[in-house]
């Protein structure tokens, strides 16, 4: 179980945020631009360091300022799927996808093994040699979460992942999207402004507004999205 | 008050007449002239020496003392200005920190300086009554008027030029990047190897050469600093401004290799920077 208690003075508003997401749960962010969704998830990657407050996963604290604890984002075995997929443009995909293995020394027979297991699964072995630079949108996407879950993170963020394909792919990837997270059995965070991927992907929606979290349910979650978003028609298999 | 009305007429814009033309034949003429300007020099160098003459010039130990001093001291220079330029350009572009902006301006400021001032500065700091120099000397380190003068002189003036391209070329590099390999375990000292050394590379070789040049076309500062003595601080400008006093046939010589150099050093950052701009 993830446990997030912490605060953080932004440069236009606090961030004051208490939030507990279950294993193999799937929590919805919502919030307007700039209410600091993804400054949360760096928060709890280590990326950004909380002014004080605790984060906990599994009982281990990630962060602690009351006991001193601040673990670098590399101990903390987070996989992060950024907007922008922040593939390395250089190095070709199964590189990309291999990276986290060798940061952790595997050899490179098991790395092999891994790296090839995840891209069949994901569909992408026959471009495992191009460069992460000159695939589609849609490849990129795969690819950031392939690279994501290979390292068998303890904890899954992933800021608007589906933002960056056009509607056509969005509708494909939603559902593989939530098979393939609910496969790790972690607790995950998911960034979206999209109404459709809150109500097929997550388990649960949580607003995040004037810095402080807030459940919301189906009605609200319209309402936020004030009907200009999308609609949840035909696409709520995932909400309970 | 009556609304004024805009409406678009649909008539096309008119003719731009022969004023147009003559605009472009001005430009034209001066685009021409300052080519010319810059050409007709450089071009002279060539057309004043024939090729025998240049060869038989390449064999004066003053010119081939020269030469090997420039390439030793440039090559050396390069080498220090990207050991110790780096941090300072990946620091400066990816942190803020108190006093930033006094830092960025110390390392910029030798590019503003007039290199005879750099000289002089150097000869103030490190020369035998200097106020380090001074210290070194009562250990019996003497360093002005020495080959380690030059390339002190050289790493003075050619470190901004390597320093402010090595920035950009980190700035260029997403934080994304980091951040991404930090998330999949990898140390600062990891990511900073394998995902923002790779991507900062072209430009940081191209810095380097930058740099490389003008330490090769070092002269104020150097002759301030380091004196003017053949095989041990004559560099090529150097022994141009000597051949002058006496034999043209030698700083013409010279003057056509530096030429040379400097055409490959463009070529070279010309490739560099297609090579960037293909990966962007």
């Amino acid at each position: 179980m993830l446990e997030i208690d912490v605060s953080k003075r932004l440069r236009d508003l606090d961030l004051d945020v208490k939030l507990s997401v279950s294993r193999g749960e799937i929590l919805m962010l919502v919030g307007d631009n700039g209410s600091g969704k993804t400054t949360l998830l760096n928060l709890v990657a280590g990326l950004v360091t909380p002014d004080q407050g605790r984060i906990l996963l599994d009982g281990r604290a990630l962060y602690d300022s009351f006991a001193g604890v601040n673990l670098s984002p590399e101990a903390r075995n987070v996989g992060y799927v950024f907007q922008s997929y922040a593939l390395f443009p250089h190095m070709s995909v199964y590189d990309n996808v291999a990276f986290g293995l060798r940061t952790r020394k595997l050899s490179e027979e098991r790395i092999d093994l891994l790296v090839r297991d995840h891209l069949q699964e994901a569909g992408l072995w026959e471009i495992r040699r191009a460069k992460a630079a000159k695939i589609s949108g849609g490849q990129k996407q795969r690819v950031a979460l392939a690279r994501a879950l290979i390292i068998g993170p303890s904890l899954l963020l992933l800021d608007e992942p589906l933002s960056a394909l056009d509607i056509r792919k969005q509708a494909v990837m939603r559902r593989e999207l939530r098979e393939r997270i609910q496969s790790c059995n972690v607790p995950s965070i998911i960034v979206s402004h999209d109404l459709r991927d809150m109500a097929s992907i997550g388990d649960r929606v949580c607003l995040l507004e004037d810095g402080r979290i807030t459940p919301i349910g189906r009605a609200e979650m319209e309402e936020w999205a004030g009907g200009s978003r999308g609609s949840i028609d035909g696409s709520g298999e995932g909400m309970s | 008050m009556a609304a004024r009305e805009y409406k678009y007429t649909g008539q096309p814009a008119p003719n731009p007449g022969r004023w147009h033309w003559i605009l472009k034949a001005g430009l034209a003429m001066i685009i021409c002239l300052t080519l010319m300007f810059i050409a007709l020099p450089v071009a002279s160098l060539f057309l004043k020496s024939p090729l025998d003459a240049t060869l038989r010039s390449l064999g004066d130990p003053m010119v081939k003392d020269a030469l090997r001093l420039s390439m030793m001291t440039s090559a050396l220079t390069t080498m220090m200005v990207v050991i110790m330029g780096t941090p300072i350009a990946y620091i400066s572009a990816r942190y803020h920190y108190p006093g930033k902006g006094v830092v960025d301006a110390i390392t910029h400021l030798p590019v503003i300086m007039p290199p005879a001032v750099a000289g002089i500065a150097l000869l103030m700091a490190f020369g035998r009554m200097g106020v380090l120099g001074q210290y070194l000397n009562t250990f019996g380190i003497s360093i002005a008027f020495t080959t380690l003068a030059v390339i002190m002189a050289q790493v003075f003036v050619s470190s901004p030029f390597y320093i402010r391209q090595a920035k950009t070329s980190f700035e260029d590099v997403d934080l994304a990047l980091e951040n991404a390999a930090r998330t999949l375990g990898a140390s600062r000292l990891y990511t900073f190897i394998y995902v923002i050394l790779p991507l900062a590379m072209n430009g940081m070789i191209s810095g380097a050469i930058t740099a490389f040049a003008r330490s090769l076309g070092e002269f104020g500062a150097t002759i301030m600093f380091a004196g003017n003595f053949q095989g041990r601080t004559q560099t090529m400008p150097l022994a141009i401004y000597t051949a002058m006093q006496g034999d043209l046939g030698v700083a013409l010589c010279i003057s056509q290799i530096l030429v040379v150099i400097s055409f490959l050093i463009i070529a070279l950052v010309g490739i560099l920077a297609r090579r960037m701009c293909s990966r962007c």
